[in-house]
This record gives structure tokens, C-alpha cells and sequence, in this order.
């Protein structure tokens, strides 16, 4: 790839603003509060945009472009029936216990409404998880700059070796985000986080307009594709006609009601920008404000997928097809569109699966949608644009690690009662070997890249059933510590018992599955045996925690007042305007979301 | 927290903007095959720097109004009524 000065300058200037907000910020960094919490004085809008935007990493915007060009925009599925509901369901009814128990962290409400090993069980699997996340973040991110040759002329001309370009790209990104989160903490990681919405949205826009205008708008596009790409739910009523490989109910339940409410309304890392807000209602807001932008973003990031599926075959011009691919080779071992076939490392062919068809790789969708349309001068736009959702990505995952450890770790278990300030200077510490330990997982991740996927299914395991203590700790005043604890142990049992009997079809018993030795069922999909496991480890940690708080002493009712739904006070209103009423909000964001989901049924 | 979110999305906006549309303008206009033979770059530029200078503008009209939110007393976050 050719950068020229222009692209260089725009993602310097880029670089300044993003460190300069953390150096403005600092001088106004003086508790533990302003650090963690960002002082609790961000406007809604502005906590809304760094919702998704802590989401917004490398697993999203290349991932989803990935899905778009294999599943089409059945893929949207993630945003329409999976976030946007959750969403209103954490803005509309969970945030009164977040944000009105003055809780610091999502751990630290789980202490107060059950008890100290529940909250340290959730604090110890989430920090392990941060770390990991953000450096699988940065790996990804660093070979991507490998993959896209972004620094090779320039380390040419500096006669550094490219073997340093992987090294250099990991410390620059751990460096950047170090650099803004140290200095600014929360506060200096949000405002950077809408910094990089906008950014995302001004380079993917131009992409995806270039892109409908190239394959002739919308009917262009399901023209050139088969009927199943640009229809998210004909064939849903079965699994062997639904391109996902799962039917209807699999997918609300699994995806919808499980794993979507599991992540959007008890993961700390995106909970912790509503609790930024500067009120109650601003921390309701957050997650309504959010779901809108969120439902457009299937046509920011999953079109470009399927118009790069759509592009006529076009390898010589491919700007990151393998140089192996050539026109002297038979159309059938070239990519589909503009997506190169994945080629194998050791034998420089291109891969093929069990039935001798290419295996593509379909995460080079989106970066060579860039490298297809843009000239430079807007390709640094559109780089800079891809690095910042990795950023954003990496740094949302250090604030949450950096509180939780600070808070429900340090603070817990290794040294209470010190003052504020030694809180803050742990704070800061946190931030400094959190993103030292995401160096060393980015690594492991190169070396190992086995152990990566196992940690991946481990959390995965960890994640499923957290929603069901979390429903029935918010609604259910009876829920007692012991049944919440053992709730989760066992969903996180049943999680893996279940992953490890099945097997999606095509894989072999290992890491896909099938690893207790006896394979009960077989799904169509690896997406299906995903929101299954997701649904059995919801169910049993579900009835496992009613039962068990059963057979427990309960609470008494006065300690739970600000915790429980029906020991609580319903947050004012009065004072808002229509327009600023959770309620409200919610209904239309759902009455949007039901409405993409008719129009491109 | 004090600092305006909207002026260093302005500030960074009207930045990216100016060096797009005149690197539009003043760059070599050769390398649109790409883009369909449109220059990206100044279009998007053009768009890119109005929004900067909404964002701004917005800053600078946010700053009066918000001295005078401070005069008055905020509404109690954990204000609220039993049912």
C-alpha cells in the first residue's frame, strides 16, 4: 500500500488531539472519583456516544463486516434483536439499581445486593477478561498493519527490519491508549471514545456511499447477491434454510435474551459510562441515546461486507490478495468480490475445507473495501477511522480493568482503609501494568493462538449465565448470596458441559466442541451450538439460584432498599421534558427497531 | 468535567477537513479512478470541516448557557417518589 504525507498528517493530527484531551484533562483529575468515575458529571449524550463506542472495537467493525460478506444482513440480527432491546431493558430498568445504589462498579453492586464471594467471583473472572480482551484488541490491530503493509515503507526507508513492524505496532497502540488513559482516567477515556465515534462514522460513511453507488443502491445490491443475503429473516423458521445454520427461537433466546442482555446490561465495561453520568436520569438516558445510532450501525459495518461480496471477481487489482493469486489461475481458486481466498502459511495455496470449496478471508472485507475505493488523502481518513475502533476498543476494556481491580480487588481484599489519594495513585498504576499484562496476552496470542480461543470459550462460559443473577438480584427480593453464588457456578458448569457434547457440523472434537468424548447433538452452525450453550447455562443458573435462595436465609428487606425493584423508589421524572423521559425514549427506539426489522425482513 | 467535548471534536474537525478539501483542491486529481472518478477529497472535506465548525459553534454557544445552568440548583439525582 502506498501512503503519501496527507495520509501520515491526518492520522498524526488524529494521534494529537487523542493524547492532547488526556494531557487538558489531567489538571481536573483529583480523586479516586474523578479518576474511576469521571467525577460523575458527563452530560447523557456525551456518556450515550461512548456507550457503543467502548464496543466499538476491532471484534465490530471487522468482525461484522466479516459476517456481513458470509451471512449477509441476517447479520444485523446482533443489532436488532440482540443490543437494541437490551439496551432499553438496562436504560429503562436496570440503571435505577446501578446508578441509585452509588455503586462503583457492577462487582461492587453485587456485594451490596447479595454477598462478598459473589462480587469477588464477578470482580477476579471480569478483570482476567479485560486484560485479555485488550490484548487480543491490540494483536489484532498489529497484524492487521502487517497484513496491510501499512508501515513497510517506511521502515524501508528508516532501514529498520519488517520484523520489528509487529513490535512496533504493539507498543505504539499500548503507548497511545496508556498515554490518554493514565493522565485523564474515565473521563479522558470517554471523551476520547466519542472523539473516535465521530472519527469511525466520517471515514466508514464515504466507504459505504461509494460502495451502493459503485453496485447501483440498495436494489443494485440484492440483484448481484442471492436472496438470503438481503433478507435478515426469510428461512429463519428452520435451521437448515436459515443462513445463520440456526432457526427463530434459537436466535431470540440465544442471541436475543441471553448473551445480548448478558453483555449490554451487566458488562462493567459499557455500565461504567452510564455511571459517568452527571444524574439519574442522564445514567437511564445513556443506553437510549446510544440505541439509535446503534441500530444504523448494521449499514455502516456489515454493508461494506456484503458489497465486497458483490464486487465482480477482481483479483489482479486486488490491492491485499496473496501473490499467489493471479489471473493465470483458474477462477475457482481466486476469492469471491473483493475478498481474497485465506491462504496457508505453509504451502502458500489458498485453503479449502472438507468439501474442497476456498476457505476466504472474510475479515479482509472491510480493509480492502478501503484500500478498493479510497485515494489517498481520504484512505488516511479511513485508516485512521480503523485504528481508532481498535483504541477505542482496548481503552474501554483498561477503565474497566483499572476500576476493578482498584475497587472491588484492592480495595477488598488486599488494602482497605487507605486514603483517596493512595486510591487514585493505584488507579494509575492499574492502568500501567493492566495494559503491560495486554502486551504479554497480545503476545501469548502469536505463540499460542490456541490458548486465546480456549480463554475465549472459557468467558464465553463465565458470561452466559450472568444475566439470570442479575435479573433475579434486581426483581426478585427474595434471591439470597449463597443461591446467586452457586447460580452462577453451576450456569457456568452447564455452559461448558454442554459445549463439550455438541458439535457444530463440519468441526471435529476439540476446541469446537465434542471434547467430553460423547457428541449428544449435533448443530447445523457454530453460531446455533453458541446460543444454545448460551441458553442452557441462562436456564440453569436461572432455576439454580431460585432454588438455592429458597432453601437460604433471605436478606432482610430494610438492607435492600435502592437494590431490589420492589424495595425501591421509581425515579423522578416530573421535572423532564417528554423528549428526556426514559420511557418514552425507549418506546421509539424500539418502535425504530421493529421497523428495520419489517423493512429488511 | 469542565472541558466541552463538542470543541475538540470541532477543533479535530475543522483540521481533518481543511487538509482533505485542499488536498482536494490543490493535489493531483489523477488519483480518483478509485473513487469512481469523484474527488472524494474535497467533498468529503467540505462536509467534514462543517460539521467541525457546528461542533464548535455549538461549544462556544453551550459555554454562555451553561454558566447560566450553574446559577441554578440542580434537581436532586435521587429525588423521587414512592408508589
Amino acid at each position: 500500500m502506498n501512503l503519501t504525507s496527507i495520509d501520515w498528517i491526518i492520522m498524526l493530527v488524529y494521534f494529537a488531539f487523542v493524547l492532547g484531551i488526556g494531557f487538558v484533562l489531567k489538571r481536573r483529575v483529583k480523586t479516586s472519583t474523578d479518576f474511576f468515575l469521571a467525577g460523575r458529571a458527563i452530560p447523557a449524550w456525551v456518556c450515550g456516544l461512548a456507550f457503543i463506542s467502548a464496543n466499538l472495537g476491532a471484534q465490530e467493525v471487522i468482525g461484522m463486516a466479516a459476517s456481513g460478506a458470509k451471512y449477509g444482513i441476517s447479520t444485523s440480527h446482533f443489532y436488532w434483536i440482540g443490543a437494541i432491546p437490551a439496551m432499553v431493558f438496562v436504560g429503562i430498568f436496570m440503571m435505577p439499581f446501578y446508578y441509585g445504589s452509588r455503586a462503583r462498579s457492577v462487582p461492587e453492586y453485587l456485594r451490596l445486593r447479595f454477598d462478598e464471594k459473589t462480587r469477588g467471583l464477578n470482580a477476579i473472572s471480569f478483570a482476567t477478561m479485560t486484560v485479555f480482551s485488550s490484548g487480543i484488541s491490540m494483536y489484532a490491530m498489529a497484524r492487521l498493519i502487517q497484513t496491510l503493509h501499512i508501515l513497510d515503507a517506511p521502515f524501508q526507508r528508516m532501514s529498520i527490519p519488517p520484523e520489528w513492524i509487529f513490535q512496533a505496532s504493539i507498543i505504539f497502540s499500548a503507548g497511545i491508549v496508556l498515554g490518554y488513559i493514565f493522565l485523564g482516567g474515565l473521563s479522558s477515556a470517554i471523551y476520547n471514545e466519542v472523539l473516535q465515534f465521530f472519527l469511525i462514522v466520517a471515514g466508514f460513511l464515504p466507504l459505504v456511499w461509494l460502495g451502493l453507488k459503485n453496485v447501483g443502491g440498495w436494489h443494485g445490491l440484492t440483484q448481484k447477491l442471492p436472496a438470503g443475503y438481503t433478507h435478515s429473516w426469510v428461512g429463519m423458521a428452520s435451521p437448515h434454510t436459515s443462513r445463520l445454520g440456526v432457526e427463530w427461537f434459537g436466535l431470540v433466546m440465544g442471541l436475543g435474551f441471553v448473551l445480548s442482555f448478558g453483555y449490554w446490561c451487566t458488562d462493567f465495561l459499557v455500565v461504567q459510562r452510564a455511571m459517568a453520568a452527571d444524574s439519574m436520569s442522564a445514567a437511564r438516558r445513556t443506553p437510549l441515546i446510544a440505541a439509535i445510532p446503534k441500530m444504523f450501525f448494521p449499514f455502516l459495518v456489515i454493508l461494506p461486507g456484503l458489497i465486497a461480496i458483490a464486487l465482480p471477481n477482481s483479483a489482479p487489482q486486488t490491492p491485499v490478495a496473496s501473490a499467489s493469486t493471479s489471473t493465470a489461475q483458474p477462477a475457482e481458486l481466486r476469492g469471491s468480490g473483493i475478498i481474497p481466498p485465506k491462504m496457508d502459511a505453509n504451502t502458500g495455496l489458498p485453503k479449502v475445507d472438507q468439501d474442497g470449496n476456498i476457505v476466504l478471508d472474510y475479515d479482509l472485507a472491510i480493509p480492502n473495501m478501503l484500500l478498493h475505493y479510497f485515494p489517498t488523502g481520504i484512505l488516511g481518513l479511513g485508516l485512521t477511522a480503523l485504528l481508532a475502533s481498535f483504541m477505542s476498543g482496548m481503552a474501554g476494556n483498561v477503565t474497566a480493568f483499572n476500576t476493578v481491580w482498584t475497587y472491588d480487588i484492592y480495595q477488598s481484599y488486599i488494602r482497605p482503609n487507605a486514603s483517596d489519594a493512595h486510591y487514585l495513585m493505584m488507579g494509575r498504576l492499574a492502568t500501567v501494568f493492566g495494559i503491560a499484562l495486554s502486551v504479554v496476552a497480545a503476545y501469548a496470542a502469536t505463540r499460542f493462538n490456541n490458548i486465546m480461543d480456549m480463554l475465549q470459550l472459557v468467558f464465553a462460559f463465565v458470561n452466559a449465565p450472568l444475566f439470570a443473577t442479575f435479573l433475579l438480584g434486581m426483581f426478585w427480593k427474595r434471591a439470597t448470596g449463597h443461591g446467586a453464588f452457586l447460580g452462577l457456578i453451576s450456569g457456568t458448569t452447564a455452559a461448558a458441559l454442554h459445549h463439550g457434547l455438541t458439535l457444530p457440523a463440519g468441526a471435529v472434537a476439540g476446541i469446537k466442541g465434542g471434547w467430553l468424548g460423547v457428541v449428544v447433538h449435533q448443530y447445523p452452525s457454530e453460531m446455533a451450538q453458541n446460543f444454545w450453550t448460551a441458553i442452557w447455562a441462562w436456564s440453569t443458573c436461572f432455576v439454580v439460584t431460585i432454588l438455592i435462595s429458597l432453601l437460604t436465609k433471605p436478606r432482610e428487606e430494610k438492607e435492600l432498599v435502592g437494590l431490589v425493584y420492589s424495595l425501591t423508589d421509581r425515579p423522578s421524572e416530573e421535572h423532564l421534558s417528554w423528549y428526556q423521559r426514559p420511557v418514552v425514549l425507549g418506546a421509539i427506539v424500539i418502535a425504530m427497531s421493529v421497523l428495520l426489522n419489517l423493512v429488511f425482513w | 468535567m469542565g472541558l466541552d467535548i463538542r470543541l475538540p471534536i470541532g477543533g479535530l474537525f475543522i483540521a481533518l477537513g481543511l487538509l482533505l478539501a485542499l488536498y482536494g483542491i490543490f493535489g493531483d486529481s489523477n488519483i480518483y479512478h478509485r473513487s469512481l472518478g469523484i474527488n472524494v477529497n474535497l467533498g468529503w472535506g467540505v462536509v467534514l470541516l462543517a460539521f467541525g465548525l457546528i461542533m464548535a459553534t455549538m461549544a462556544r454557544w453551550g459555554k454562555g448557557k451553561a454558566s447560566e445552568d450553574a446559577a441554578r440548583p440542580a434537581p436532586s439525582p435521587l429525588s423521587g417518589k414512592r408508589h
